[in-house]
């Protein structure tokens, strides 16, 4: 008996039952995969693997979803999502052919571009597992994909922030303060967003509220957000909340989305709701999160790898033209991704999968404190990623959130990465950072970094400008 | 001149310590060009360091002989299995199973279990006080109480391997919480009625936050003999109470 998926790559021949054990046994070591018993058995098997997956050509995979196209909506949604006259031309390239064509000298986002329609999650997923991790990065600082809501995040040599103002007890002022704290550093363009402690309408449209009111008080060229579960936030803003962007995380399968608490019609229905009712200019208005393990977290992951997996959350992702979507990395725990080297490995992965699925894609760089990383992973991963070219980081005062209990990337990263790496905060943003005195020449000013700047009302902060 | 002294004229010097106190984030830190200070990344580095090592060093022995506890251990055999491998940590060996109907008193109406979790920070600075208060508590309300145990390598879920094992109708878990930067200290107790193996986290109840500085021991152990006692009118715990 022959096997379709086989290498002798090692000397040694190995020979795979399928095309999701051969995309399972070609990733990098993960735990998550590990603890599925889907990943190699040993570093040999891996190559193989990798080397088997390399001649597989684009057709077989779009031939052979990891979940069929009848069982699964998130199947569905890829392959219906395929541009068949795109697809034609692609479909006798092999994976490898894939990567080379994405690293040759001549590919520049243009070309990259024309061939996205074409792709399904799989080949996108397939050829991550060909890359090394400098592969990576080289191939996503060619792409860039912006978006467009009350301002414009991805554009060519800008870095964008999320602002992150949690608080334990969802209070108003500490939150403010800490809106305050993160604008003086300049952060905050991709997006004012708040994980409230309590998930129900009347708390988001609150928090939606003070945002909101905020924003406008110091007409900042952002826009807000509360990540309360999607019907949560549909139903403040029915009740006349102030939203800019509607949030849902997503999951790679059917399953794990109904463990989520969500469907793509309900998603469908957001989406609908969303241009008739968010207040942002838009056009692109949703914010989704994802990260690689949460299906197998709830036991939604239909054997597949948690890579595969992750990839086919931004194949869903895109059909909604999203604002951003934002990879949580490190956040899930150790039996997922166990250490700094896995984390980094992830986050790499997961941009650079983003960006060819051609959505608006940032990274929440971060740990739990179970986890075996610490701030100098995370600092090392958003340099990588500055490098690369990530829309945007998630930031938090001091890298602590203490209300979700874990660490990820400062405000004061935020001042070095655009230093070190010569990037901007999105235009628009920057002109106000430059009008409201915090960022000069492109220089941090004195006020940079005093949350008082904007503690005085506005009006009177402009007429001590004057008096100066 | 710093930025402290910068923004240090008078009004706002009041505003800002005001805001600083009240919250518990690390507004108002300052910095030192685009980093932080010294003092920032130090006071930073010493609570992660702290919250590691609630999390990867053991239970001292000194806390599980003073509570008068039995010690087991899961099916996981080191402190990296433990992290990489949940489905270990929430199971318990055939051999382990023996030692418990031949130690343990069998069919208790409340089964007691204290596991490390991802803070035996917790476990030190908490069970010392809150499982005495907890004994008597269940006893003064006509309860049985099985014979107390300690599990290393626990996770949440080994409860219902042992209740299981033991008849025991009600299973309270006091297991170590993922321990943040604020504190590392944190406890919480997880009780379920009818154990049994694969039972769902919707039907367990849980009371969390245990520490000095959140629900102390006196308050944290009236709450879960008061949940015991409703569990077992109601016959039910976690989405089954009312």
């Amino acid at each position: 008996m022959t096997s379709d998926f086989e290498s002798t790559i090692t000397g040694t021949r190995y020979s795979f039952d399928s095309l999701t054990e051969v995309l399972a046994k070609a990733n990098e070591e993960k735990t998550g995969d590990e603890l599925a018993d889907i990943a190699a058995d040993s570093a040999a098997e891996r190559v193989a693997a990798k080397d088997a997956l390399s001649r597989v050509s684009l057709a077989t995979l779009r031939e052979n979803p990891v979940i069929p196209y009848d069982e699964d909506e998130v199947t569905r949604v890829i392959q219906d999502a395929v541009d068949e006259d795109v697809y034609g031309k692609l479909r006798e390239w092999t994976v490898s052919e894939l990567r080379e064509f994405l690293l040759a000298e001549e590919t520049t986002e243009r070309e990259i571009a024309e061939i996205r329609p074409g792709l399904t999650s799989e080949m996108v997923a397939a050829v991550a597992k060909l890359m090394s991790n400098l592969d990576l990065i080289q191939a996503t600082s060619k792409m860039t994909v912006t978006a467009r809501c009350n301002n414009t995040i991805g554009g060519e040599g800008t870095l964008s922030f999320r602002l992150q103002p949690n608080d334990p007890t969802d209070d108003i002022d500490n939150i403010r303060n800490s809106i305050r704290e993160g604008l003086s550093y300049g952060v905050g363009d991709a997006v004012i967003g708040i994980n409230p402690v309590e998930d129900n309408a009347e708390q988001t449209k609150r928090l939606l509220e003070i945002t909101k009111e905020f924003i406008e008080t110091w007409e900042i060229p952002t826009q807000n957000c509360v990540l309360s579960h999607i019907t949560t936030q549909m139903e403040a803003v029915e009740n006349g909340a102030p939203a800019d962007l509607l949030f849902q995380s997503l999951a790679g399968t059917e399953a794990g989305n109904e463990s989520f608490g969500i469907d793509v019609e309900l998603l469908d229905e957001a989406y609908a709701f969303g241009e008739d009712e968010c207040t942002a200019a838009g056009p692109n208005f949703m914010y989704f999160e994802t990260g690689q393990g949460s299906e197998l977290s709830s036991d939604a992951h239909a054997g597949v790898d948690q890579v595969t997996l992750e990839a086919r959350c931004y194949g869903l992702a895109k059909r909604y033209d999203p604002f951003i979507v934002n990879t949580v990395v490190g956040f899930i725990g150790p039996e997922y991704l166990y250490d700094g080297k896995q984390v980094i490995r992830a986050g790499l992965e997961d941009v650079f999968m983003g960006q060819l699925t051609g959505i608006s894609m940032g990274i929440d760089a971060c740990y739990t404190n179970h986890i075996q990383a610490d701030q100098n992973d995370i600092e090392n991963l958003a340099v990588l990623l500055t490098a690369a070219g990530s829309n945007y980081f998630i930031s938090v005062p001091m890298g602590d959130d203490t209300m979700l209990n874990y660490q990820s990337n400062s405000y004061h990263d935020a001042a070095a990465l655009w230093d070190i790496f010569d990037v901007h905060p999105a235009p628009e943003f920057e002109s106000w950072l430059e009008a409201m005195g915090i960022v000069e020449d492109g220089q941090l000013t004195e006020k940079a970094g005093d949350l008082t700047v904007f503690l005085d009302e506005p009006e009177e902060h402009l007429r001590q400008e004057g008096t100066q | 001149m710093t930025d402290a002294e910068s923004r240090a004229d008078g009004d706002d010097e009041t505003a800002l310590d005001r805001i600083l106190e009240a919250s518990p984030s690390r507004l108002g830190v300052g910095r030192s060009g685009r980093r932080p200070r010294t003092a920032s990344v130090l006071s930073f580095r010493a609570d992660h360091a702290r919250a590691r090592d609630a999390v990867l060093t053991r239970v001292s022995e000194e806390t599980i002989e003073r509570a008068g506890l039995h010690k087991i251990t899961s099916r996981v055999s080191d402190q990296d299995e433990y992290l990489a491998r949940p489905d270990l940590g929430r199971e318990i060996s055939d051999a382990t199973v023996t030692e418990l109907r031949e130690a343990c008193i069998h069919a208790p109406d409340v089964q007691l279990v204290v596991c490390d979790g991802l803070s035996s920070t917790a476990v030190d600075a908490n069970v010392g006080d809150l499982l005495p208060i907890l004994i008597d508590g269940l006893e003064e309300r006509g309860f049985t109480v099985g014979t107390p145990l300690f599990v290393e390598f626990g996770r949440v879920d080994v409860m219902d391997a042992i209740g299981e094992e033991l008849e025991a109708e009600i299973v309270v878990n006091l297991i170590g919480e993922r321990p943040g930067l604020n504190t590392a200290k944190s406890l919480s107790a997880y009780l379920v009625y009818g154990p049994e193996r694969g039972k769902p986290t919707a039907k367990k109840s849980v009371i969390s936050n245990i520490h000095p500085d959140g629900l102390p021991a006196i308050e944290a152990g009236a709450q879960i003999v008061e949940l015991v006692a409703t569990m077992h009118e109601q016959q039910g715990s976690g989405l089954d109470l009312e």
